[in-house]
C-alpha cells in the first residue's frame, strides 16, 4: 500500500505542466479565439514532439505503454491549462480504442499516423450525444447498432454544433455504414468501447480537477490584489471563507480521482463505482470553484475581460462528457446497493 | 501508486480481527459521558486493551505501543470500528498528549505519564479554553507562577472534554504575566483530584456531561509537570492541535462504519423515504470513502517522511461537515420516529442517531472552530493576506 505517484509519473507530469504553463495561457487562448482557429499548431506541434500522443497505446502496438494513473496528472494539467488541443480526447481515449482493433488493416494503418501525430482521431460513443473535434480529426470512430466503424471525417457529414466553451468543437456525425467502415461487430465492440467510456470519464473528471484549481488560484490572484475599502479583498474573512470552502473540495476529489485513476485496470464494478465517485466530486469540485471564483471577482467575474469564464464554459461542457450526474450516481449505487460495505472494502476489487 | 495491502498487511489485519472478536463486550458500553459508571466500564475495557498491546499501537512499544505504521495504523482502527468496539475514552491522552509528550516530554516524563496512560490508570482531559478564549487560545488568562519547585496554578477554564470524571488534565497556562497573546505561555499537567481544583460539569445539548468547567485556586504542581520549556506552551499547542485536527482525532473507519449504517437504514426504509434522499445517502458513502481514500494518501506521504501540513485543516473541516450531513441523512430516513430519544419504547436503537446528530453538531466548534480552519486555509494554504 503505496498511494504515492512515482518520481518519474510525477516529473512527466511536470514536464507536460511546465510547457503548458509557456505555450497555452489565457492570452494565447484569446488570440487563438481572434484568429477563429480550432488549434494552434505550434502548440499541438510541441506536444505531439513528447509522444504524448500514444501515451495509453501499449508498447507493441507503438504507443507509450503507459497507463491511467501514468496520465491522469496530465489530463490534471490540460484540464488546469484549458487547453483547446484534444491531448486528452485523442491521446487518452480515441486512440486506445483505436488501438483495440488494430488487427484490422485500415485500423493499423491510421493508427501508425496517429501514434507519430501526424492526425488525431476522435470518438463518437453512445454515452456522448456529439463528437468532439471532429473538423480537425482524421477519422472517427461510430457505435451503430452496437458495432464500431471506422469513418473518414472526409467521407462524413458533420454538422457543427456551436457549444458555449469556445473551444469545444462539437459535430453530429452522420455516414452510411458499410462492410468498408466496419471495424469490429457488437460482439467485440463492447468491451473496449466500455474502457474507453471508463477513460473518458475518469480523464474529464480530472480536467475537472484542474479546472477547480484553476478556479481558485484565479481567484485568489485576484483577491490579494483588488482593493476595497483600503485592503485587498483577501484580507475579509468572507472571501477567504468561500475560496477555501471550494479549496476544501478539491483537496478531497483528489484522492478519489487518483485512487481512480490506479484502480481503472481492474474493470470491475469497484473500479467503475470510483471513476463515477470521481467524476462527480471532481465535477462538484469544479462547479463549486467556478462559481466561487466568479463571486471572489465581483462584477468583473461576470465579464469576459477575467479567464475564469474560459473555465467555467469548460466546466460546463464536462460536467456531461461521458457520462452526467444521474449516470455516474446510479453507477455508484450499483456497487454501495449490492456489494459489501465498510473500512475493510476501501481498495475491494472482485474476487 | 499501490493500492492493494501487502501480505503482511493483511495478516496484521486479521490478527486484529480476531483478537478483537474475542475480546470486544458483547453489549455496548454505557456512555462514559453521562455517568462514574460509564466511565469506569471505560477505563476497564481500556485496560483490556492495554493487556493485549492494542491500546496506543504507533506508541513505542517501551510505552506499551507496538510501534506500528500509519498504515498499519489505519487497519487497526478499521478493524475496531468494524468490530463495533468502545470508543476511547481515553482520546483525549492517547491521541493529542500522547504523541506530543513523545515529541517534547523528557525521558522522566515519558516514563512516568505515557505508560500510565497506556494502562488507563490515568485517563486525561484537556483544559486549553477559557470563557473568554474558544478559538482565541492566546487570549488565555490563566496563570501558573512558579515558586520554588513548584507552580501555583489560578483561573478558570472551561469546555473541557472528560474532565468531570478524569484523572488529569493538560492546559495552557500564562507563565509571564507580564506577556502578551501567544507569548509567555506554558503547557502544565495537573491532577484533578488535587487541592484547590473544583470540576463542574457543563450539560450538553444532549444532556449528558461530556465537559466541565475547572476553577483552580492555588493549585500546586511541580515544575516537573511543565512539558517543554517555559513560555513554549503555544508552539507545543499548535503541534498537539494538529494531531488533533489532522490524524489522529477521527480516523475514517468510525464514518465508513456510520455511512454502512446509513445505508442499511436507507434500504429498510427504502419504500417510505422521498428520492432525493438516496442521493444524500449516497453521497454520506461518497464522502466517507473520500475521507479515507485521503488520510491514505497523507499516511503514505508521512510514512515516506513527509509532514502534515494544511491537511489538519481541511481534514476537520471535512469530517465534520460530513458527520452532520450523514446524520441529517439518517434522520430524514427515520421521518417522524426521528425525535425519539433512546428510552423511548418505540424507539429501538434509532436513539442513536439523534445521539449522533446532536454529537455531530459539535464538531464544526470543537477542535478549533470550523471558521478559524478556513482562516488558516485561506491564510497559508492559499496565501491571502491576514486581516
Amino acid at each position: 500500500m503505496d498511494f504515492r505517484f512515482s518520481e518519474e509519473q510525477t516529473m512527466t507530469a511536470d514536464v507536460v505542466r511546465e510547457l503548458l504553463n509557456d505555450v497555452c495561457q489565457p492570452a494565447d487562448l484569446r488570440r487563438l479565439m481572434g484568429d477563429g482557429a480550432a488549434r494552434d499548431e505550434e502548440r499541438w506541434a510541441k506536444i505531439v514532439e513528447m509522444g504524448l500522443a500514444g501515451a495509453l497505446v501499449a508498447e507493441g502496438k507503438g504507443g507509450l505503454g503507459l497507463s491511467a494513473i501514468d496520465f491522469v496528472q496530465i489530463a490534471e494539467a490540460c484540464g488546469y491549462a484549458g487547453l483547446p488541443e484534444p491531448l486528452v480526447e485523442n491521446a487518452g481515449v480515441a486512440l486506445p480504442l483505436l488501438a483495440a482493433f488494430s488487427e484490422n488493416a485500415r485500423v493499423a494503418a491510421l493508427l501508425e499516423r496517429a501514434l507519430a501525430g501526424e492526425v488525431t482521431v476522435t470518438v463518437a460513443h453512445p454515452a456522448n450525444p456529439f463528437v468532439a473535434d471532429g473538423d480537425t480529426a482524421e477519422a472517427v470512430l461510430v457505435v451503430r447498432d452496437g458495432a464500431m466503424h471506422l469513418v473518414e471525417t472526409a467521407k462524413a457529414t458533420l454538422v457543427a454544433q456551436a457549444s458555449v466553451d469556445p473551444f469545444r468543437r462539437l459535430f453530429t456525425v452522420e455516414f452510411e455504414p458499410s462492410d468498408a467502415t466496419l471495424v469490429a461487430g457488437a460482439d467485440e465492440a463492447g468491451v473496449p468501447l466500455a474502457a474507453a467510456l471508463d477513460r473518458g470519464a475518469l480523464f474529464a473528471a480530472a480536467q475537472m480537477q484542474g479546472i477547480a484549481q484553476r478556479c481558485v488560484d484565479l481567484g485568489v490572484a485576484y483577491a490579494k490584489e483588488r482593493q476595497q475599502f483600503g485592503k485587498p479583498i483577501g484580507s475579509y474573512q468572507a472571501v477567504k471563507h468561500h475560496l477555501a470552502t471550494a479549496q476544501v473540495k478539491i483537496e478531497f476529489a483528489r484522492p478519489v480521482l487518483h485512487a481512480a485513476a490506479a484502480q481503472l485496470e481492474q474493470g470491475d464494478l469497484y473500479s467503475r463505482a470510483r471513476i463515477s465517485q470521481a467524476k462527480l466530486a471532481c465535477t462538484d469540485a469544479a462547479d463549486v470553484a467556478a462559481r466561487t471564483s466568479i463571486q471572489v471577482h465581483g462584477a468583473m467575474g461576470y465579464s469576459w475581460e477575467v479567464d475564469v469564464h474560459f473555465f467555467l464554459k469548460r466546466g460546463i461542457a464536462l460536467t456531461n462528457w461521458w457520462g452526467g450526474t444521474a449516470f455516474h450516481r446510479e453507477r455508484v449505487a450499483a456497487r454501495v446497493f449490492a456489494r459489501p460495505l465498510g473500512p475493510e472494502h476501501t481498495f475491494a476489487r472482485e474476487a | 501508486m499501490d493500492l492493494d495491502y501487502t501480505d503482511e498487511q493483511q495478516a496484521f489485519r486479521q490478527e486484529v480481527r480476531s483478537w478483537l472478536e474475542k475480546h470486544v463486550p458483547g453489549k455496548p458500553l454505557p456512555s462514559f459521558d453521562a455517568s462514574r459508571e460509564g466511565f469506569e466500564a471505560h477505563r476497564a475495557w481500556e485496560r483490556v486493551l492495554a493487556e493485549g498491546r492494542w491500546g496506543m499501537v504507533t506508541w513505542p512499544e517501551s510505552y506499551g505501543g507496538r510501534g506500528l505504521d500509519l498504515i498499519q495504523w489505519l487497519i487497526f482502527e478499521e478493524e475496531y470500528y468494524r468490530a463495533g468496539a468502545p470508543l476511547r475514552v481515553n482520546q483525549n491522552g492517547i491521541f493529542l498528549l500522547g504523541p506530543t509528550l513523545m515529541e517534547y516530554g523528557t525521558d522522566e516524563q515519558k516514563a512516568r505519564f505515557l505508560t500510565s496512560m497506556a494502562s488507563g490508570d490515568e485517563i486525561w482531559a484537556q483544559a486549553w479554553s477559557e470563557p473568554q478564549a474558544g478559538s482565541d487560545l492566546a487570549s488565555v488568562r490563566a496563570t501558573a507562577v512558579l515558586e520554588g519547585d513548584e507552580y501555583v496554578l489560578k483561573g478558570h477554564k472551561i469546555w473541557s472534554s472528560r474532565a468531570v470524571f478524569a484523572d488529569w488534565a493538560f492546559g495552557l497556562f500564562r507563565t509571564d504575566p507580564a506577556s502578551q497573546r501567544h507569548k509567555g505561555l506554558s503547557l502544565i499537567f495537573f491532577p484533578l483530584n488535587a487541592s484547590g481544583v473544583r470540576v463542574q460539569a457543563i450539560p450538553q445539548i444532549d444532556g449528558e456531561t461530556g465537559f466541565a468547567e475547572i476553577f483552580l485556586d492555588d493549585v500546586r504542581v511541580p515544575a516537573f509537570n511543565r512539558l517543554g520549556g517555559e513560555g513554549e506552551g503555544w508552539n507545543i499547542c499548535m503541534a498537539t492541535a494538529g494531531f488533533e485536527r489532522g490524524l489522529m482525532l477521527r480516523s475514517p473507519a468510525r464514518f465508513q462504519v456510520a455511512a454502512r449504517k446509513l445505508v442499511e437504514l436507507y434500504k429498510a426504509h427504502e419504500a417510505e423515504v422521498e428520492p432525493t434522499v438516496k442521493a444524500a445517502v449516497l453521497q454520506s458513502w461518497m464522502d466517507a470513502e473520500a475521507y479515507a481514500l485521503s488520510i491514505y494518501a497523507t499516511a503514505s506521504r508521512l510514512a515516506a517522511g513527509g509532514h502534515i501540513g494544511a491537511e489538519a485543516s481541511t481534514n476537520k473541516i471535512f469530517w465534520s461537515e460530513m458527520d452532520i450531513a450523514m446524520h441529517k441523512a439518517a434522520l430524514s430516513i427515520l421521518g417522524a420516529r426521528a425525535e425519539l430519544l433512546r428510552s423511548a419504547p418505540e424507539a429501538g436503537d434509532i436513539g442513536r442517531w439523534l445521539d449522533g446528530y446532536f454529537f455531530s453538531l459539535a464538531g464544526p466548534i470543537y477542535a478549533g472552530s470550523n471558521e478559524i480552519q478556513r482562516n488558516i486555509i485561506a491564510e497559508r494554504m492559499l496565501g491571502l493576506p491576514r486581516a
